[in-house]
């Protein structure tokens, strides 16, 4: 480190215009890819996890629940799918919250780029792990003999409807990121929140049988029509209105809380 | 830009934490192109005072303007002026170095392939070549720092903010980062740094603010500030300790005032001019008392500020700020 080395370095002219809001969202999104790059290993609980889920609940539940693995295969596919995806979308507010903690965030917030560029641009990384996560699940149940009626057009409508909505959902971890004091604390309430939702949903069974007051509540459930939606597209026999209410209320939960997450995120200390 | 033109102005800055006021009414008056530091101990209001003048803390009182552009209502072109080095590493960790410059490089409008020049550049200026490729997390404090400040210069600033730069880096890491500092300067970067020690304050910047309890004390050149607290000290270890009361006396008539140390061989004799001590330590030698050692010391913020404020400059972080830090 000569001194003559560093006044050559030193930037001089005049500053070019900072990036516009999409390549700033996009370029925080190519972070996120890098530190899944630099450590692999987290991709564990959105491979490993959904194998674990499809195979748990095909061969445990099965039997007992259509009478054959197979059948049950066919219901509960799409459902693992959506509960997988759900289930990923906490660590969203999880990994915000640990950015938190550290002081890069205090120099991307004195950039002058678009506010929410950071927030955006997680969330952007953190869908090519819904995709992955979603992938690793149809191409199980294909293996396991799962065969949807609507081939792969259906299959790939179905994961860009649920990617969609767990990027919506999202935001709703990144605001309890912003808001609770840990890591720990994020997770616990998100999946306190997630995992009745999911499981009081017709993710795995047919609200039929449900007593009245349960079933009328699961038929309400953003994450049963969800369900429903996505078991459509796969099979080709999709309700559009399950797609309109999917689409709504992700539309909803962005329109909420975006601009919450990014507030909050803005005036922090 | 006009030389004489403010940087940075700041009048009647206030923020509370919880009841407490970490900040309480700091003005400051930045030229531009001046290396200006905050001095004062942790907790005096230091980091919260940058905080604010980098847009991330929203004064609850006063306030302050870079080139003329209000830190509140103007952030977004504050923003576009300025850089910030963190107290703690504002790096990606969970990156390499090369990464973290080219992150900021896209960020800050190069294309990709220039995000990629210029990282190469500052990482070879910065002595982190063979760093580049390993991850942020493994670098050593003033590698670490060296990065920081190299992601602060990607894109040319008009305002450089650092955050107690040297914090917790060894002497040769100390001095790098001294050296940069001093690039910038030359180059007509407005810096201002906040610092606990008075020796970096004294090696870097052309004015000082003294800031004690959340406000400013004393302000003024190293020199104007040393002049009024009387500045350093011949501080004396003899080899003999029975020859002490014998120099006391010889120090007494050549430096009046003498103090007698815990030490039964030190004394010192509080002193500004270097001369004077030479002359100090000659008569000693002449007067055959056997000197070990003497060093002339500035004087340190202790005393800098028991002279400025008649208390000892002691840790005056309180609970609140302590949870506002950790929080962030």
């Amino acid at each position: 480190m000569t001194e003559a080395r560093l006044h050559s370095v030193l930037a001089t002219g005049p500053r070019p215009r900072p990036a516009s809001a999409a390549s700033a969202a996009l370029t925080f999104g190519w972070r996120g890819m890098l530190k899944i790059k630099h450590v692999p290993e987290q991709l564990m609980d959105v491979t490993l996890t959904p194998v674990l889920f499809v195979l748990m609940f095909t061969y445990l539940f099965g039997g007992a629940i259509s009478g054959s693995t197979a059948e049950y295969l066919d219901y509960i596919l799409p459902g693992i799918l959506v509960m997988s995806v759900l289930f990923t979308t906490v660590y969203s507010g999880v990994s915000l919250n640990t950015d938190l903690t550290k002081g890069v965030v205090d120099r991307f917030r004195s950039l002058p780029i678009w506010r929410p560029a950071p927030l955006v641009g997680a969330l952007l990384g953190d869908s090519l792990r819904y995709l992955l996560a979603g992938t690793v699940i149809v191409v199980l149940g294909v293996v396991l003999g799962y065969r949807p009626g609507a081939g792969l057009t259906g299959v790939v409508l179905a994961l860009a409807l649920v990617i969609v909505f767990a990027f919506a959902l999202s935001w709703v971890f990144t605001t309890l990121g912003l808001l609770l004091r840990s890591p720990n604390a994020v997770m616990n309430a998100g999946f306190t929140a997630i995992f009745p939702l999911t499981f009081l949903s017709n993710v795995f069974v047919a609200p039929e049988t449900l007593p009245g007051p349960l079933k009328a509540f699961v038929d309400v459930n953003p994450i049963s029509i969800l369900a429903s939606a996505s078991r459509g597209l796969m099979e080709g026999n999709v309700a559009s209105t399950d797609i309109l209410v999917v689409l709504g209320t992700a539309v909803l939960l962005t329109a909420v809380f975006a601009p919450l997450t990014t507030y909050l995120y803005r005036t922090r200390g | 830009m006009s030389r004489d033109a403010l940087a940075i102005e700041a009048s009647g800055l206030v923020k509370s934490f919880g009841g407490t006021r970490a900040v309480d009414g700091v003005d400051l008056a930045v030229r531009a192109g001046a290396v200006y530091g905050v001095l004062g101990p942790n907790g005096a209001g230091k980091t919260t005072t940058i905080r604010m003048l980098s847009t991330l803390l929203r004064p609850d009182a006063g306030s302050a303007s870079v080139f003329g552009h209000d830190i509140v209502t103007e952030a977004d072109t504050v923003r576009g002026l300025i850089s910030l080095t963190g107290q703690l590493a504002s790096v990606d960790e969970e990156l390499t170095g090369r990464e973290n410059l080219v992150l900021l490089g896209r960020l800050l409008g190069l294309t990709r392939r220039a995000a990629k020049d210029r990282a190469a550049d500052l990482l070879d200026a910065f002595g982190l070549v063979e760093a580049a490729g390993r991850l942020v997390k493994h670098y050593s404090g003033g590698m670490r720092r060296r990065l920081d400040i190299a992601a602060s210069i990607v894109v040319n600033r008009e305002v450089m903010f650092l955050d107690e730069p040297t914090t917790g880096l060894d002497p040769r890491s100390r001095n790098q980062v001294w050296d940069i500092v001093r690039a910038l300067a030359a180059e007509g970067t407005t810096t201002l740094f906040c610092t606990q020690y008075l020796d970096e304050a004294d090696q870097l910047a052309d004015g000082i603010a003294v800031i004690d309890r959340g406000r400013v004390i004393a302000e003024g050149t190293p020199s104007q500030l040393k002049a009024s607290i009387g500045s350093g000290a011949l501080h004396v270890r003899l080899l003999d300790p029975d020859q002490r009361a014998e120099a006391e006396l010889l120090l007494a008539s050549e430096l009046s005032m003498v103090h007698l140390e815990p030490d039964p061989a030190a004394l010192s004799a509080p002193c500004a001019d270097a001369h004077r001590a030479a002359e100090a330590v000659a008569a000693l030698s002449r007067a055959g008392v056997r000197v070990a050692s003497f060093s002339l010391g500035q004087p340190s913020l202790d005393e800098v500020f028991l002279a400025l404020t008649g208390h000892p400059a002691e840790d005056q972080t309180e609970d609140a700020e302590v949870v506002e830090e950790e929080r962030t």
